[in-house]
């Protein structure tokens, strides 16, 4: 009797479990709602329905076609702008002229909504991969690029100058002082802006494409396939957490000295 | 080695903004010295230190190490901050290295030095230990280290203990005394703590603030054997008091 409550209190100290708690609580939630008949199973499909369509399209192999499709289009345009960010934020960061220069023109285009730039690519560029990849790119390069240079503008004096005072000049400091110093920034930037770079492809699919988690979607709106569109939602979702913590535990194990 | 510092003056800003904070200062540093410069904050003692390191140029005058101008920073003089400037992803032994890594000395030299550097400010057994897992006065000894590893010409050390407790204040300077006694190096100090100074070096400048210039220079011949001694010696509380006296009289009226 005694081990028990002190077993309990030591699994609730457990940064996770009032996480998953949480989920359960609105897992259980729905599944008594959809199951008790109050809302009509159109609206609010229920989890076993979910469920049973979820493994339809898994073996189906139309689940993970759609996500592969996603994932990929996320991760080049995603590539192509966390590749491009980096050198011309720590540019930015490091060369007052050059952010001069830059930096209105970036906090500008920031604030057009990535979205509003569809009509035009799908003008420039048609309906195939290259526009939704564009999408991606400009709805996060800005922040990205913004990001970094802000986290090279706020390296402590003292580490540059303890380099120079030491003999280190421009590239050498760069590579041994700045990158280190803000390469947990830099992956906390990524991780971040990762979210929109989601919330773009989907909506990029919705518009148009072929095959894809958003199309999918769309497809189950046209059809009043609710229970797909809570597949593609949560698929979503899963794959989104997943990156997320991938982007942690790279943060862990490559910069323990900023935890 | 012989440090030279030759009128100089530091204007910062320019026009009517203007502000002068240091005006003709003038001393010299020889091999093997240890010099402080005190002054209180305003003094523009730091940007003495600055100028010397080659971080900021003077407005006029000249700075030269053994006849040859500074025109900037160099691993000539090693410096260590107030701020523990330590990298914070580098272990002790890897900050100890870094100066010598960016010389591009040889692997092996490099490690030998290290372990030596170590050794000498007592650290051997924290070589593997990130700076935030060392205690203030730890890192300080690190960051003196580095410098040291450098071989620097001369050390100049910026208020180097200004953020320790008192009794690690304390025995950082009974250390950096052992240091250079065992070491040879020359050491410019700037500090606001007259005992610090006195306690450290063989010649004290004082520094009159707003703009700073140096006031008065003291040479300091005591017998340094015992510190702790030292600490409470009649002949170095009566200097102590002396020059606090001076320094008190710097101040602006209101602050007396």
């Amino acid at each position: 009797m005694q081990l028990a409550p002190a077993r309990l209190r030591r699994s609730l100290r457990h940064p996770w479990t009032l996480g998953v708690l949480g989920v359960a609580v609105v897992v259980l939630l729905w599944f008594l709602i959809s199951n008790s008949g109050v809302v009509d199973k159109l609206f609010l499909p229920s989890p076993q329905a979910v469920w049973a369509a979820g493994h339809n399209q898994w073996s189906s192999g139309l689940l993970l076609k759609d996500a592969i499709a996603s994932i990929q289009r996320v991760f080049i345009g995603f590539a192509m702008s966390a590749g491009l960010a980096l050198p011309i934020g720590i540019v930015m960061g490091t060369n007052v002229i050059i952010c001069r220069l830059l930096e209105p023109l970036m906090a500008l285009i920031r604030y057009m909504p990535a979205p509003a730039f569809i009509p035009l690519l799908i003008i420039y560029f048609g309906l195939e991969e290259l526009p939704k990849v564009l999408l991606i790119f400009i709805g996060t390069f800005f922040f990205n690029t913004l990001m970094i240079m802000d986290a090279v503008k706020f390296v402590p004096h003292e580490l540059v100058e303890t380099a120079r005072t030491l003999g280190g000049r421009g590239l050498p400091i760069l590579a041994r002082v700045v990158a280190p110093y803000i390469a947990p920034q830099v992956l906390d930037t990524y991780r971040i802006n990762m979210a929109s770079a989601w919330n773009l492809v989907i909506v990029a699919e919705l518009v148009a494409a072929s095959e894809g988690l958003g199309k999918r979607i769309s497809l189950a709106q046209r059809f009043l396939r609710t229970d797909e569109i809570f597949v593609g939602l949560i698929v979503i979702g899963l794959i989104g957490l997943a990156i997320d913590l991938g982007f942690r535990f790279l943060m862990r194990r490559s910069c323990a000295w900023a935890n | 080695m012989h440090l030279q510092v030759d009128n100089v003056s530091k204007r910062f800003g320019s026009g009517s903004a203007s502000k002068l904070v240091l005006e003709n200062i003038s001393f010299d540093l020889h091999a093997g010295e240890f010099l402080a410069l005190v002054g209180s904050s305003g003094s523009g003692k730091s940007t003495v230190m600055r100028l010397i390191a080659g971080l900021d140029r003077p407005s006029a005058g000249v700075i030269s190490i053994d006849g040859v101008p500074v025109r900037g920073p160099g691993s000539d003089r090693g410096m260590v901050f107030q701020k523990y400037s330590l990298y914070p992803w580098l272990t002790a032994a890897q900050n100890v290295a870094f100066g010598m890594e960016l010389q591009g000395r040889t692997r092996q030299e490099i490690r030998e030095r290290t372990s030596y550097f170590l050794e000498v400010v007592g650290l051997a057994d924290a070589a593997r230990r990130l700076p935030r897992e060392l205690s203030g006065g730890m890192q300080q000894r690190v960051a003196i280290a580095r410098a040291l590893a450098a071989e620097p010409k001369v050390l100049l050390l910026d208020e180097p203990f200004g953020a320790l407790d008192i009794q690690i204040r304390e025995s950082m300077q009974e250390f950096l005394h052992q240091l250079w006694r065992q070491t040879g190096l020359t050491a410019l100090l700037i500090t606001h703590d007259l005992e610090e100074a006195l306690l450290l070096a063989n010649r004290v400048h004082i520094l009159a603030p707003s703009p700073g210039r140096i006031v008065r220079t003291v040479a300091v011949d005591l017998d340094r054997s015992s510190m702790a001694h030292l600490r409470v010696s009649p002949n170095f509380l009566a200097l102590r008091e002396e020059l606090a006296q001076c320094l008190r009289g710097l101040e602006p009226a209101l602050l007396r």
